[in-house]
């Protein structure tokens, strides 16, 4: 086991992680909180149906949607966390450098050190799965639906988790690095939502004429919105209504999936480049 | 083995390296002497290929840092001035790392770093917290670490910074080791005085500029050449100082602050030393005291650092 081949920094990543007893805390206070919503939402509902203690599937269905909000609001919150220090801690605890000399290159660095930042999310989300089955219990979710959104959970991941490795490379000191990443995770999770709804509300401000307006506009900040895109899994209602509104009738989900695949592989690409200076000889 | 030619590096404005040539044989052992800021670092990280160069080359084992940095990174092993270490990694869990990321075999990793660990005095403290060690027993691991991969030149900026005298003395010991090994070394330090004795070169640098390179004796030959001597008068000190002043090979005259002592630089012989305080007593200057002062490594590094050339 000792001797299994694993990349040098993902192996030591690993090793400082599961040293650290705040990790183990970690899980512990994401499955009890999540454990709780659930709990809570199904003891709500079953008082609410007349008194009568029962949950039906329906309601079971939008305890999953809840549920899945919930936890792609939980990752949107930890990943710029997780992987925002990557590289600008290790320059800020001055080990940068020695790494930096060594025989390993650029890519492999920092592909471990994403890795092993969002591995910690990925298990905290495996170490979720079990409170979904909840949902099982009562109906209403096929498993199909469940690994698409856990499938969604691992891109989304990754693609923000590398925005975070980008500006940890690009920006010195970790704080800065931190605020700029939780900045632009806001403005793609919060700000792309409200810009869609504003161009949505100006295109339907035009009145009620003969053919529906459309604009554009409003489908290029929703396709970047993680939210839509998981809500739209559920209820494919709102993409019609997005696509009514825009006139644009591409999926939006595949418009998601390659937006976020350009930035990941930019992002990481960039940061391959700019972890060491530029050697060439400047003519 | 280390060849510099012309290396200059630019901050905006600030020069930090300034055209510095310079040539290190292999197995010999060069001490790099500067103040803060002179330019030691910057020279260093261009030579472990942390730092691009504005312009000039510089080579290891025959490898150019900006052309084949990854051929360069093989041949050399960098303690910086300044490092960290990882919490809650042990000793020997340290040096497998960057063994693995050297691309060391497991197995051989298993032999060599008790050896290594050995060799900086530390096998008993392979199970230990690396965060939880001492200073010196820090840069003892950084050393091996260095070491891991059997480079053939060592860059160490300032290996016994902060080192109290014990810890400073078995890092030599270590040294002197590694020297007979036949490795390359670079060593940067503000005690080179102590480790005079191991360099068979030292450069000195200041404001970005090698301003003497040679052995270690002969650079003290040099300054001897030009003595600093210290007169002390019971009265007339400023009319003793411009008495000796117009002897042409004085230089560099300065009352201290006492107002009853001066120093000034002499270039002259030793007869001519002899011939110019006969003359002053014949004067009758109140001579009391005329002294040579003592020079070693650490004086002609303060002499040089402060612009007095060099004949």
């Amino acid at each position: 086991m000792k001797n299994l081949v694993v990349n040098p920094v993902l192996n030591k990543e690993f090793k400082l992680r599961f040293r650290n007893f705040k990790s183990y805390l970690g899980v512990l206070f994401y499955l009890l909180a999540l454990g709780l919503i659930i709990v809570g939402f199904i003891f709500i509902e079953s008082l609410s149906n007349n008194m009568q203690g029962f949950f039906k599937p329906d309601q079971s269905r939008t305890m999953f949607m809840v549920l899945s909000v919930l936890q792609l609001a939980l990752i949107l919150f930890i990943t710029p966390g997780l992987t925002a220090g990557v590289i600008s801690s290790e320059r800020e605890r001055q080990t940068l450098n020695i790494m930096l000399t060594t025989t390993q290159s650029s890519a492999s660095i920092i592909l471990s050190k994403l890795i092993s930042s969002i591995s910690y999310l990925i298990l905290l989300i495996a170490a979720s799965l079990p409170l979904y089955s909840f949902v099982f219990l009562f109906g209403g979710i096929s498993p199909g639906q469940l690994l698409t959104t856990m499938g969604f959970y691992l891109f989304t991941i990754l693609a923000f988790g590398s925005l975070g490795v980008l500006f940890s490379t690009l920006i010195r000191k970790t704080i800065v690095s931190m605020v700029t990443t939780y900045g632009v995770t806001l403005f793609l999770a919060g700000g792309t939502a409200f810009l869609a709804l504003i161009f949505m509300q100006l295109t339907n401000a035009y009145g009620y004429t003969a053919t529906q307006p459309t604009n554009p506009l409003a489908y290029f900040p929703a396709m970047l919105n993680p939210v839509i895109i998981l809500i739209s899994t559920f209820e494919p209602e709102i993409t019609n209504e997005i696509s009514r509104s825009t006139g644009i009738e591409f999926p939006l989900w595949v418009s998601y999936l390659i937006s976020y695949t350009v930035i990941f592989i930019g992002a990481v690409l960039l940061s391959i480049k700019k972890l060491r200076p530029n050697m060439k000889k400047v003519k | 083995m280390i060849e510099i030619i012309d290396l200059t590096k630019r901050y905006g404005k600030i020069t930090a390296l300034e055209s510095l040539n310079l040539n290190i044989e292999k197995g010999s052992v060069f001490g790099f002497v500067g103040q803060n800021g002179a330019g030691k670092t910057t020279t260093f990280s261009i030579l472990a290929t942390l730092l691009a160069p504005t312009s000039g080359s510089a080579y290891v084992n025959g490898y150019d840092v900006q052309k084949e940095p990854k051929l360069v990174r093989k041949q050399i092993g960098y303690m910086p001035d300044f490092f960290g270490v990882y919490d809650q990694l042990k000793a020997d869990e340290y040096l497998h790392f960057y063994g693995a990321s050297y691309g060391i075999p497991f197995a051989e990793r298993e032999k060599l770093i008790p050896q290594l660990l050995d060799l900086v005095n530390l096998f008993h403290k392979r199970d230990s917290y690396v965060d939880l060690l001492s200073r010196g027993m820090k840069q003892r691991l950084c050393l091996a670490r260095c070491l891991i991969h059997d480079p053939e030149v060592l860059i160490l900026d300032e290996p016994a910074s902060g080192l109290d005298p014990r810890a400073r003395v078995e890092m030599r010991e270590i040294l002197k080791e590694l020297k007979s090994m036949g490795k390359t070394i670079l060593i940067s330090s503000h005690i080179l005085p102590e480790l005079a004795e191991m360099c068979d070169t030292i450069g000195i640098i200041d404001e970005g500029k090698l301003v003497a390179q040679g052995a270690v004796a002969d650079i003290l030959a040099q300054l001897r050449g030009e003595r600093l001597i210290i007169v002390k008068v019971h009265a007339g000190a400023e009319k003793a100082a411009s008495y000796f002043e117009d002897d042409p090979h004085v230089s560099k005259m300065a009352i201290l602050e006492d107002g009853f002592s001066f120093q000034f630089i002499y270039k002259g012989t030793p007869e001519e030393q002899t011939e110019m305080l006969k003359k002053a007593i014949l004067n009758n200057l109140a001579i009391t005291s005329f002294a040579e002062v003592e020079t070693d490594l650490e004086d002609v590094f303060m002499e040089i650092t402060k612009g007095v050339e060099l004949t």
